[in-house]
């Protein structure tokens, strides 16, 4: 049984040691599945403060408070939270905030949900449109780089940055059969 | 709704807001938009105040990720009971960090001031003061007169938090006071202010 179960990914553990090289303190989510393990990283971690939310664009505002008051953060989301953001990224671009979004993509590649493709299929061009720089990621083998070539740009830019970890990646969801 | 009432409001915004900011010391200041960064101004400009211009909702936001990152300072919100409402999601995750250093108050003139004085759901049955006790604040309270105000100003400004205070204040349209509107310059003279001149 066991020797048919694939490993747990590593990948969200390459991103929360970029993150702690980033000297990244406060990571605010609002849960996925696909970022089940960098929340348990978070939670658990002393070192970073994990800020649970009730909506995502309350982690646009609360990252930008974060940078006032001279710490770094990262929002973790799926692709649906994207839409609930738009408005306040305003925010980040008007006052060129740095910002790290980790969005998980739904509806994009094998999905089973047909509520999550209008969302998951409009995600990256919305962020384009809202001024954030897209990294879309697509194999386990460039998660690493594009997440560091994402932070260096949300930070040294400032620039709000949204690294869109594939479907494909994370292993589509299926619901029943 | 009445909308009424709110008109013979004893408390005026400016006067409560002046006070709030008279003897301000380190405390760091974000105000929500419209006329209560607009009242902040009227209070004087300063760097430690971050008047936003937009991103209605994200006023407590904001302050919470800045009152984590500066647990020493006290920070307070300025803003409107239309800002508090479209944010209020906003108060639960406030009471999740616990930050002893945050206290919100809202200028609660059961209106959407900036928009044309239409009534806010608190013209209504709403409660704010109720609503962050429900999500778990341990202080709150709601102030209708002077000498409320007067009682609870030293808790307001320095009491541990976090705590939420909704100030009836008249509903009045004043005359606008602007506070400088470029974003990026705002959040680099507080940054630099705060944390330096490297920093900004
Ligand atoms: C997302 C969004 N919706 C609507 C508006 C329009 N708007 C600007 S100010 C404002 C009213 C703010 O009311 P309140 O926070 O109560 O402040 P007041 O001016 O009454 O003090 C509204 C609705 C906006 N700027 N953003």
């Amino acid at each position: 049984m066991n020797d048919t179960m694939p490993a747990a990914p590593t990948w969200p553990d390459e991103i929360f040691r970029i993150l702690r090289d980033f000297e990244v303190a406060q990571m605010a989510y609002v849960p996925d599945a696909g970022h089940a393990r960098l929340i348990e990283r978070a939670v658990t971690a002393n070192e970073v403060r994990a800020v649970p939310l009730t909506t995502e664009e309350e982690g646009i505002a609360l990252l930008a408070g974060a940078w006032l008051g001279g710490e770094r953060g990262a929002l973790l989301m799926q692709s649906s939270g994207v839409g609930n953001c738009i408005n306040m990224l305003s925010l980040a671009k008007t006052c060129r905030f740095p910002l790290l979004m980790l969005v998980t993509m739904r509806g994009q590649w094998g999905e089973s949900n047909p509520w999550q493709v209008p969302m998951g299929q409009i995600t990256e061009d919305v962020l384009k449109l809202a001024g954030v720089l897209t990294f879309p990621v697509d194999s386990v083998d460039d998660v690493e780089e594009t997440v560091l070539a994402a932070a260096r740009m949300a930070y040294e830019g400032p620039a709000a940055t949204a690294v869109l970890l594939s479907q494909r990646l994370i292993g589509a969801k299926s619901f029943g059969k | 709704m009445n909308t009424e009432r709110a008109k013979d409001y004893p408390l005026r915004r400016r006067e409560v807001v002046a006070a709030l900011l008279r003897d301000r010391d380190e405390m760091l200041v974000v105000t929500g938009l419209g006329a209560s960064s607009w009242d902040a101004a009227a209070a004087g400009d300063h760097p430690l105040t971050f008047p936003l211009w937009g991103a209605m909702g994200g006023t407590v936001s904001m302050a919470l990720g800045l009152a984590l990152a500066q647990p020493e300072r006290r920070v307070l919100v300025i803003t409107g009971d239309g800002d508090a409402l479209m944010g209020a999601n906003g108060l639960a995750s406030v009471t999740v960090q616990n930050p002893a250093n945050l206290s919100i108050v809202v200028l609660d003139n059961e209106r959407y001031g900036e928009t044309g004085m239409q009534p806010t759901h608190t013209a209504g049955t709403t409660d704010l003061a109720a609503m962050a006790a429900a999500v778990g604040f341990q202080t709150t309270g709601t102030v209708r007169d002077q000498g409320e105000f007067d009682a609870v100003l030293p808790a307001i400004l320095r009491a541990p938090g976090p705590m939420l205070h909704a100030i009836k204040v008249r509903a009045e349209d004043l005359p606008l006071t602007l506070p400088p509107r470029d974003g990026a310059h705002l959040k680099d003279r507080f940054r630099a202010a705060l944390l330096g001149p490297e920093a900004g």
